[in-house]
Parts: structure tokens; C-alpha cells; sequence
């Protein structure tokens, strides 16, 4: 098992399905990990103040309402702006194979669809916590490239 | 934070308000942290640490007392509030020992009043003692017959009790039962009623929490837990305590010579 982290697991926008973002929070938690779960129909702006106050390392961003292309950039930047260049940034959800290649530029290091083994998400937090991948890296590698 | 949670950054103790808000599951602590919240902002700079438990099995803890303060999405009280998850880890305690080090570094960083939730707490979880100077039990309805009242334990620590859900049926008999029980005590808390979620009687929370008077039958019992927290500390910090564990789970290590290992 690796080192135990700080994730905050969020729900940005309007969008109450959140059985997804509660699975995962639950393998990371039986991971070994400490995650806060923020609640439904976040703004960025809340989530960065979350992030801030719980002093995370990760954080996980779930979408079902098709506004990812829009909301996990945002949260990217607004995370740089803050100084948190630190934390690593990663999203879950409905997200079309097509939409991935922008996001993954905007410094989400990982994509995770249904069907993902829990197992999968924790090997990424492990490899991604050893390596200098947060939000405001230089580094361009993303999970599975 | 962090550095001083994982114990690699030392804290001096800070003078100041410390408040615990402790009570069994699902009393509703969290939604009245979040109505005293609402009341106490933006006059004052008010810190919240929220004790959820770890998971004996993984180590890892889902932390989620933030879901229920509303007050931070709004703009003109957030700016004061500071919250932050804790997880218990090792300790055994509604309350890991390094909160008295999170608090002392809020205090000394200008906030007027550190609340502290705590995990759900039974009867005789009085961990919160030696970290937080004020003591606040919260009761609900419906939780056990008049006896319950009667019995020792956390109860007598309480600086004050509050039965909240006081909208639901059987609440006035749990006032009754605690207050008929603290006529015989010498310096009994008060009792108040709220309703977190029709917001009756927080207002009287909310002043009544800035002025609390500690009851002096209760400082020996926190000097009490002060004591065994730091004994206990000892235990938790001592490099060879994760492997013990290991090798009695794994090994069938005997406790008798887990304790020698120990106190090698």
C-alpha cells in the first residue's frame, strides 16, 4: 500500500447523480486514503476552498452532466491561481474519448469511466503521489497515454 | 495543517476558547455547528475541526462533515470560517491528541474560537476533555428511558447540554429526564432546547457559547484524560507500535509480550 493521502472527491455543476463519486470515495477510503467528499452541485470556486482548507493532495472531480469541458479546465485553473500547483487533478464520469485530449491539457493527469476497477484508481494515486505531476507541473504525462 | 497532524511540526499550547460539541450519532452536531456558524460570522474568526473516524481495517476515512455547513456558500461568513476533516488515526479517542496542536495553532493565528466536533460519542467517550476547555453534550429524542439520564459518564463533564430536535416528539421528556437527574448535582450545566433545522433556540446557543462557565467538578476528570491521551501518545508514537500490531494479528504475538516489545 502506498503513503496515505488527502483526496477530495467533488461534484462540480448541476448534477445530482452522485453514486459514482460515493463509490469512489469508498475504494479510496479502503485504500487506505483520507477522502473528503464535498456533497452535490459544487462550484469551483468551492471546491478549491475545500481543497485549501483540508490541505489535499488530490482531488477527483466527477461529471454526468456533459459540462466537464467546461468545469474541469476551470477547476485547473482556478487551483494555479490559488497557488495549489501542487495538486494532482483527476475526473470521472461521462466523459466521450473525444473530449479527453483538451482536458488532459488543461492538467487533468487522469480520466476514469464506468467500469473502471477501483483498483485501477488506486494504482494511479499511488504512482501519481511519486511523481511531480500536480496541476501546475510542466509535466504533460496523463494515466493510460 | 498537515505538518502538524503527522506530528512533524512541534505547537506550543495556545490560550483561548476551545469548545467541543460531542454527542452520539446522528444527534445532529454537524447541522448545529453549521446554525452557531451562521450566527457568529463574520464577527467573529471561528475555526472547525471535524473529528470522522478511521477505519480500523485500511487506515483510510471518509470525511464528510463539511456536506452539512451550508454556511460556507456564503460569500459574506466564509471568509471567516476555517474548517478542516480530521481523521482519529491510531488514537483510540473521539478525538486524536494532535487536535490540541491544531487548535493552538489557530488560536495563536488570531481566531476567537475553535469548535471541535467529535466523532459520535457514547456514554463514556470523554477523550474531549483534555483537549477542549468548554464541554457541549448534544441529546436528541428517543434515545433510551429515563435511566439513561441517570447514568454516569459523559453527562457530567457536559459545561452545558443542549436536546436538539426539540420539534420531534419525546423531546421534552428527554429535558425532563436530564433535568430532574441534575437537580442532584451541585453545579448542574444548563440544559437548552434547539431544532438545527427550524433554527429554534440557536440564537441562545450561539451567545451562550462565547460565555460559558466551566463547571469546577469537571477539572479533575480533564486532567484525567489529559493524562492517559499523553500515556496513550506514548504508546501511538512508539515506531515499533504498527509492526506489534501486525505480529499479533499475523503471528499470534501474545499480548503479554507485545507489552515487553513495547516497553523495550
Amino acid at each position: 500500500m502506498g503513503e496515505r493521502q488527502r483526496i477530495v472527491i467533488a461534484k462540480p455543476g448541476l448534477d445530482g447523480h452522485d453514486r459514482g463519486a460515493k463509490v469512489v470515495a469508498r475504494a479510496l477510503r479502503d485504500g487506505g486514503h483520507e477522502v473528503i467528499y464535498t456533497g452535490l452541485r459544487r462550484t469551483p470556486d468551492q471546491i478549491i476552498r475545500t481543497v485549501l482548507d483540508e490541505d489535499a493532495r488530490f482531488v477527483g472531480l466527477s461529471s454526468l452532466s456533459g459540462a466537464h469541458s467546461h468545469l474541469f479546465p476551470k477547476v485547473c485553473e482556478l487551483l494555479r491561481e490559488a497557488g495549489l500547483g501542487d495538486v494532482v487533478v483527476f475526473g470521472g464520469g461521462i466523459i466521450p474519448e473525444s473530449d479527453r485530449p483538451p482536458l488532459f491539457a488543461a492538467g487533468v493527469r487522469a480520466i476514469f469511466g464506468p467500469g473502471t476497477p477501483s483498483s485501477e484508481i488506486l494504482e494511479f494515486v499511488n504512482f501519481a503521489s511519486e511523481r511531480d505531476c500536480g496541476v501546475g507541473s510542466e509535466d504533460d504525462w496523463h494515466w493510460g497515454e | 495543517m498537515s505538518a502538524i497532524e503527522n506530528g512533524e511540526l512541534e505547537v506550543t499550547d495556545t490560550d483561548g476558547l476551545i469548545v467541543a460539541i460531542t454527542g452520539p450519532p446522528g444527534v445532529g452536531k454537524s447541522c448545529l455547528v453549521d446554525g452557531i456558524l451562521h450566527r457568529l460570522t463574520p464577527n467573529n474568526l471561528v475555526a472547525v475541526l471535524a473529528v470522522d473516524p478511521t477505519s480500523p481495517i485500511s487506515g483510510g476515512a471518509l470525511l464528510g462533515d463539511r456536506i452539512r455547513l451550508s454556511v460556507l456558500d456564503d460569500k459574506t461568513k466564509a471568509d471567516s470560517i476555517y474548517v478542516r476533516s480530521i481523521a482519529t488515526r491510531s488514537s483510540s479517542g473521539s478525538i486524536p491528541s494532535i487536535v490540541r496542536g491544531l487548535a493552538s495553532h489557530l488560536l495563536a493565528n488570531n481566531f476567537d474560537l475553535v469548535i471541535i466536533e467529535t466523532v459520535g460519542a457514547g456514554q463514556s467517550e470523554m477523550r474531549c476533555a483534555a483537549i477542549a476547555n468548554r464541554i457541549i453534550v448534544v441529546e436528541g429524542p428517543a434515545r433510551g428511558d429515563g435511566i439513561q439520564a441517570e447514568k454516569a459518564g459523559l453527562l457530567e463533564l457536559a459545561d452545558l447540554i443542549v436536546v436538539n430536535k426539540s420539534d420531534m416528539e419525546g423531546a421534552e421528556r428527554v429535558v425532563n429526564d436530564l433535568t430532574v437527574s441534575l437537580t442532584l448535582t451541585d453545579d448542574a450545566p444548563p440544559i437548552i432546547r434547539t431544532s438545527a433545522t427550524k433554527g429554534d433556540g440557536l440564537d441562545e446557543l450561539s451567545e451562550m457559547i462565547l460565555h460559558l462557565d466551566e463547571r469546577v467538578t469537571s477539572r479533575r476528570a480533564r486532567a484525567r484524560q489529559q493524562l492517559l491521551m499523553a500515556h496513550e501518545n506514548i504508546l501511538i508514537l512508539n515506531p515499533a507500535f504498527e509492526a506489534i500490531l501486525d505480529r499479533m494479528s499475523e503471528e499470534g504475538l501474545v499480548l503479554e509480550e507485545a507489552l515487553r516489545l513495547l516497553n523495550e
